[in-house]
């Protein structure tokens, strides 16, 4: 009568090592979808099944099935990619994909739009870039962030090292992903391979690590489950990392249960210590980690439930050592600068903003056509400069030769790509995950409602006297968070076509989440509620004062008890858990 | 058993059950002979009617299924509608109920008229949207052709999120709908919130003590329901066409097709008209008025001017509109257009050497076409006598009685283009295509016994039907699944694109994972740079096909004439000769034999 239901944790243990029935799938020509159960496991391989949303309605009247398309996502460790490998992607957005290149909030490239019969070949032509897509989604360890920040370019490289082995080192061992897109032959123990750091079901939920290097935070270090905070000596050399457990932003609407939260700060590690301290934290998720509840399987719930210091003790057991105290440190803010700086070596370095991270040619815009022709002017110059995407959804160019400024400065004003230049506070800053048509799980407009919604506020801003001032906005489709709504000084989290909750008052700093103000409204209740704090902030405001530090300091939000500061106010080790709930 | 049925030979085997029998011998005991035809009278015409009507007059003596039975719907986006439907369903079954839970994407609509005991677990999305996986089924009660429901009870347990404005809309809706269709609630609807249970679980208690209640095993009913007088059936016939109501109007190609196919579903009731699959129904179209209008300013004629011939008196634009083919030229209207335009380039066209450029014409052109290029002079008179009388259209049936009761469906292709002198069309097809849901249009159905599915149901059977020629094999499918045939059923089927010509997708991927269809293979020729029809797969396959076809299957071909069916009947001489080890004259034999045995049938145009 009833259907067992299949959970996600029957689908991995039984999927021999990630493989499932995926070549079956792809070769089923009655239609663009998978069989269910392997759209769970293509996760693994970095792709999901979506399905154009715009059109699925005209489609069930005509009969027709959903139109299937697939979501595509590197694995790019720190978002860096060299400019000959930029051509090759742009290839593949142009060949195979619908909607051009996209920078999402993790530093990956996204591709959407590619169907499954071209699916295989994308894999193939994203795989010779030398990049691959394994472990991009799923529930193993996704793309390490790092910061971008181009400024301390030693500080940079070494930690981008250092992230790039790490992401390598928690790679699934399986061959699936070899042998289902690049056509490598099955050898034996094939489908058991041994998975040494996550076993044979993987990971409870998705894990998320990311390294900051203060005195920024662009990456949003308290938001990952595992992030590292960069601790630079005099010299400028990395000394070691203090270490945050239990961030993460998703959360269910109506669902006290879950929520978001900011990681905590259990001491201070090593380099040297790195690898050993993530593999204990990865390995106390996947023994702790809750199997039945999968929107409680979060290491942050794992901690809230069996406490902190519990858990800190238990990554020292597993490590071997035990961890230092946590040493100072400061954030004044989680953006982007923009333009051009010097790095250290002397090396120059453009960040450009790129709204939501999308780059197409649509629209009037011809972003894809002119990053295409400046990584073809770097990759002939053979300078060792290189493409960094931003945790913010930005683009770094870096390490650009003096000898080549000019030359890259006509090619971004040619091709529009100069829009920091004028743009507002307001809108360099603002974040907005992808949402509709493809993503299955946005409830509201995110990525294509953001520049209409950016100046709809601008515009109040501007009656204000506000024009110039340095507001966070973060708009997500749904509660789970990839734009890290919670850490907006204003957010938008979707609900429904046209409705979201307002969420208020985090820092700039990624240090205090945001709280929910109007639940559940519609753009003009967004707009009526924000206008009058405008008009205080313009009159109240004290000097350099941020407008969510402001609402927090006048009453008009109350912040929730758990934040950065509180943690560190507190011997770490005794720190006591305290969630956003 | 026949005991109590004296009048009834052994040897005819009736397709009843025992109770049935003697049910039927309560009520033939005792008949005399003019009772006896009377009610032989009285089956056929219920048996005309179709098998779905029969239900709903028959007394409900044995038919303890639908009345004994509770059935619970859910449609559900989070899984809490699932599994509080199941909760209910469990509970249900373990006091003795008889029970049957579907998912609402899976309830057959058509059976909603006979159900009797129906309770509705449903979920509202976003701003008062049903959950993807009951917007067929919210459309179908929603809608128009939603049944009356007079022998229905039910009741709707809604479940929502009171921070959204339309919370619950849709339990509140179907709750609301439900009724007006005449149904009884069994009790209140329920809106439960966020926290399911303070609202969901004493409904679900509830629902469990009314159910039974309800389904109390009923005391036999007498035979108290009259048998109604039978009304006699009307002729309609292709010269007394039915004005069948058109109930769907439905493009089923996605926007970017070049193509634009129309599933059409017309409604039979009250026609007393019945096909079998394999049948037509033909159309007597109405001209484009646009075209009529074209013609008259082009002829510079009087539409209102009456006309009279073969003793029918009617405005010219009425015998141009309903009464002269217009879309389709033939050559004894060049002729007089010759003659009265007195063009010396459509004299030579008529020629006998001519042969090749008068068919280009032909085809290639409409009357208008031929007005405009070659002016000429016409009384209104004498053009109603030229032009041809118009001829009704065929299109191939898409669906089988059995399985969509009164109702018709086709698959037509609308032709429409523009030859860069304003838009031409098709007659009967822009007929359907520009007619709105409940128009009526003037229908007849076209039997043909040559294109029939196997007497014999375990015979496997092949269809070959790209474009528009997948529309019987819809039908055939659709009887193969009532029938519970034993024969496996095979579809080849092709279209420019797969993701925007696959005619009735999801309705193929419904009947392969329901084992009503055993195989497809497609063959979408512009989805590659090598052009890819079925006659390619129909090769790629020769072994199987070889074998099915050794095995006793029988192969049907339908679509265009001109091109596809003979590149199909190669491809299958092809096949015989490679996998049977024949020569081509054998192959081609082979293929005569399964012509003569019945095994090959076309319906080709």
């Amino acid at each position: 009568m009833s259907h067992g239901s299949h959970s996600v944790e029957d689908i991995k243990q039984e999927s021999a090592r990630l493989r499932g029935t995926l070549l079956e799938s792809l070769a089923n020509p009655v239609t663009g979808a998978l069989n269910e159960d392997d759209q769970t496991l293509i996760k693994y391989h970095g792709s999901y099944q979506q399905d154009d949303r715009d059109i699925r309605e005209e489609r069930r009247l005509a009969k027709l099935e959903p139109a299937h398309a697939f979501m595509i996502r590197t694995r790019t460790p720190g978002g860096v990619v060299t400019p000959s490998q930029w051509l090759k992607l742009d290839a593949v957005a142009t060949t195979y994909a619908e909607r051009g290149l996209r920078i999402t909030t993790r530093q990956a490239f996204q591709f959407h739009g590619v169907i499954k019969t071209e699916l295989k070949s994308t894999m193939q032509a994203i795989n010779a870039a030398l990049i691959d897509t394994l472990a991009a989604c799923g529930d193993v360890n996704r793309n390490v962030a790092v910061a971008a920040n181009p400024l301390q370019s030693q500080a940079h490289a070494d930690v981008h090292a250092q992230a790039a082995a790490l992401s390598e080192y928690l790679l699934p061992n399986t061959r699936a992903y070899y042998e289902i897109w690049l056509d490598e032959e099955r050898v034996l123990g094939s489908g058991s391979e041994d998975e040494p750091v996550y076993g044979p079901t993987y990971l409870p939920r998705k894990f998320k690590i990311g390294f900051a290097i203060p005195p920024y935070n662009d990456v949003d270090v308290f938001t990952q489950d595992l992030g590292f905070i960069a601790i630079l000596d005099a010299d400028g050399r990395v000394a070691g990392y203090n270490v945050s457990v239990g961030g993460g932003m998703g959360a269910t609407h109506g669902d006290p249960e879950t929520y978001p939260r900011l990681g905590s700060v259990i001491g201070f590690i090593t380099p040297e210590q790195l690898t050993a301290t993530a593999v204990a934290v990865v390995t106390a998720q996947r023994d702790f980690g809750n199997r039945t509840v999968r929107k409680r399987a979060r290491l942050k719930y794992t901690i809230d439930d069996h406490g902190l210091a519990w858990f800190k003790e238990e990554v020292e057991r597993r490590a071997g050592f035990t961890l230092g105290q946590a040493r100072t440190f400061e954030f004044v803010h989680n953006g982007d600068r923009f333009g051009w700086v010097e790095g250290t070596d002397g090396r120059a370095h453009l960040t450009l903003r790129i709204v939501a991270g999308r780059i197409w040619d649509r629209d009037g815009l011809t972003h894809l056509s002119g990053l295409r022709e400046i990584a073809r002017v770097l990759d002939e110059a053979d300078v060792d400069a290189q493409f960094r995407m931003t945790p913010n959804q930005n683009l770094v160019i870096a390490g650009i030769p003096a000898a080549l400024r000019e030359r890259v400065d006509a090619l971004v004003a040619q091709y529009g790509l100069d829009t920091h230049v004028s743009a507002t506070p307001l809108a360099k800053n603002a974040l907005a995950c992808v949402a509709l048509p493809t993503c299955g799980l946005a409830m509201a407009e995110a990525e294509r409602y953001l520049p209409e919604f950016t100046d709809k506020v601008q515009v109040l801003l501007d009656a204000h006297g506000l024009r110039q001032a340095q507001i966070h906005l973060r708009i997500s489709g749904c509660p789970n968070g990839c734009s890290r709504p919670y850490l907006g000084e204003i957010a938008l989290v979707g609900k429904a076509p046209g409705r979201y909750n307002l969420m208020l008052g985090a820092d700039h700093r990624g240090q205090r989440l945001n709280t929910l103000y109007r639940e559940n409204v519609v753009e003009t209740q967004i707009l009526e509620a924000l206008d009058p704090l405008f008009a205080r902030y313009a009159g109240e405001r004290s000097e350099d004062e941020g407008f969510g530090d402001f609402l927090a300091r006048a009453g008009i939000v109350v912040p929730p008890r758990s934040t950065i500061e509180l943690h560190l106010q507190q011997d770490a080790a005794n720190a006591v858990t305290e969630n956003a709930a | 058993m026949s005991a109590t049925l004296p009048n009834v030979s052994a040897a005819l085997a009736a397709p009843f059950t025992e109770d049935r029998l003697a049910a039927l011998a309560r009520v033939t005991d005792g008949l005399d002979t003019d009772g006896l035809w009377w009610l032989s009278g009285y089956a056929a015409g219920l048996a005309s009617r179709g098998a779905a009507s029969v239900q709903t007059v028959t007394a409900p003596v044995a038919d303890a299924a639908p009345a004994g039975r509770l059935t619970i719907v859910y449609g559900s986006q989070t899984g809490n509608a699932k599994r509080l439907a199941e909760q209910l369903a469990r509970q249900s079954e373990a006091a003795g109920l008889s029970v049957r839970l579907l998912r609402a994407d899976a309830y057959p609509t058509r059976e909603l008229k006979d159900e009797r005991t129906l309770y509705v677990v449903i979920s509202t999305q976003g701003d008062g949207d049903p959950p993807d996986d009951a917007r067929a089924l919210v459309d179908f009660i929603a809608g128009k052709r939603a049944p009356e429901l007079k022998q229905l009870r039910y009741a709707v347990l809604g479940l929502g999120d009171s921070s959204y404005p339309q919370f619950c809309a849709i339990g509140t809706k179907l709750d609301a709908r439900l009724a007006e269709l005449g149904a009884t609630r069994l009790l209140p609807r329920a809106d439960a919130d966020l926290d399911l249970e303070t609202v969901a679980h004493p409904w679900l208690t509830q629902a469990l003590a009314k159910a039974k209640e309800a389904l109390k095993p009923a005391a036999p009913l007498a035979k108290v329901t009259p048998l109604r007088p039978l009304q006699a059936a009307p002729a309609f016939g292709r010269d007394a066409p039915f004005a069948a109501e058109l109930v769907a109007n439905q493009r089923i190609t996605a926007r970017g097709s070049v193509k634009d196919v129309r599933h059409i579903e017309l409604s039979l009731e009250g026609s007393g008209l019945h096909y079998e699959p394999g049948d037509a129904l033909g159309l007597w179209p109405v001209n484009p008025p646009a075209l009529v209008e074209a013609i008259l300013r082009t002829g510079e004629l009087d539409g209102d001017a009456v006309v009279e011939h073969g003793g029918q008196r009617l405005p010219l634009r009425q015998w141009l509109g309903e009464k002269r083919e217009l879309t389709k030229l033939a050559r004894p209207f060049v002729a007089s257009h010759a003659a009265q335009s007195r063009s010396e380039d459509l004299n030579r066209l008529l020629a006998p050497d001519q042969q090749v450029a008068l068919t280009n014409l032909l085809n290639g052109s409409q009357v208008l076409d031929l007005l405009r290029q070659h002016p000429a002079h016409w009384s209104p008179e004498e053009l109603v006598a030229a032009l041809r009388p118009l001829a009704p259209r065929l299109y191939s049936i898409a669906s089988s009685q059995k399985h969509v009761g009164d109702e018709v469906h086709l698959t037509v292709a609308h032709v429409e283009y523009d030859d860069g002198d304003g838009l031409r069309w098709g007659a009967a097809s822009n007929h359907f295509a520009r007619s709105d849901e409940g128009a009526r249009l003037p229908v007849f159905i076209e039997h043909n016994d040559r294109f029939r599915l196997p007497a014999d149901a375990s015979r496997d059977v092949i269809m070959i039907g790209p474009g528009t020629g997948v529309a019987p094999f819809r039908a055939f499918v659709q009887e193969r699944a009532a029938l519970g045939a034993a024969g496996r059923n095979w579809l080849f089927f092709g279209n420019p694109h797969f993701r925007s010509d696959f005619l009735y997708q999801v309705e193929w991927q419904q009947a392969l994972k329901d084992g009503t269809l055993q195989r497809v293979d497609l063959a979408f020729s512009r989805d590659q740079p090598q052009k890819t029809y079925v006659q390619h797969r129909l090769r790629e396959r020769g072994r199987e096909l070889f074998d099915w076809l050794e095995g006793g299957a029988h192969l049907y071909v339908c679509g265009d004439a001109t091109r596809m069916a003979k590149d199909v009947h190669a491809a299958l001489a092809s096949v015989i000769a490679e996998h049977g080890g024949k020569s081509a004259e054998d192959a081609g034999e082979y293929l005569d034999a399964l012509q003569q045995q019945g095994r090959y049938a076309r319906d080709v145009y």
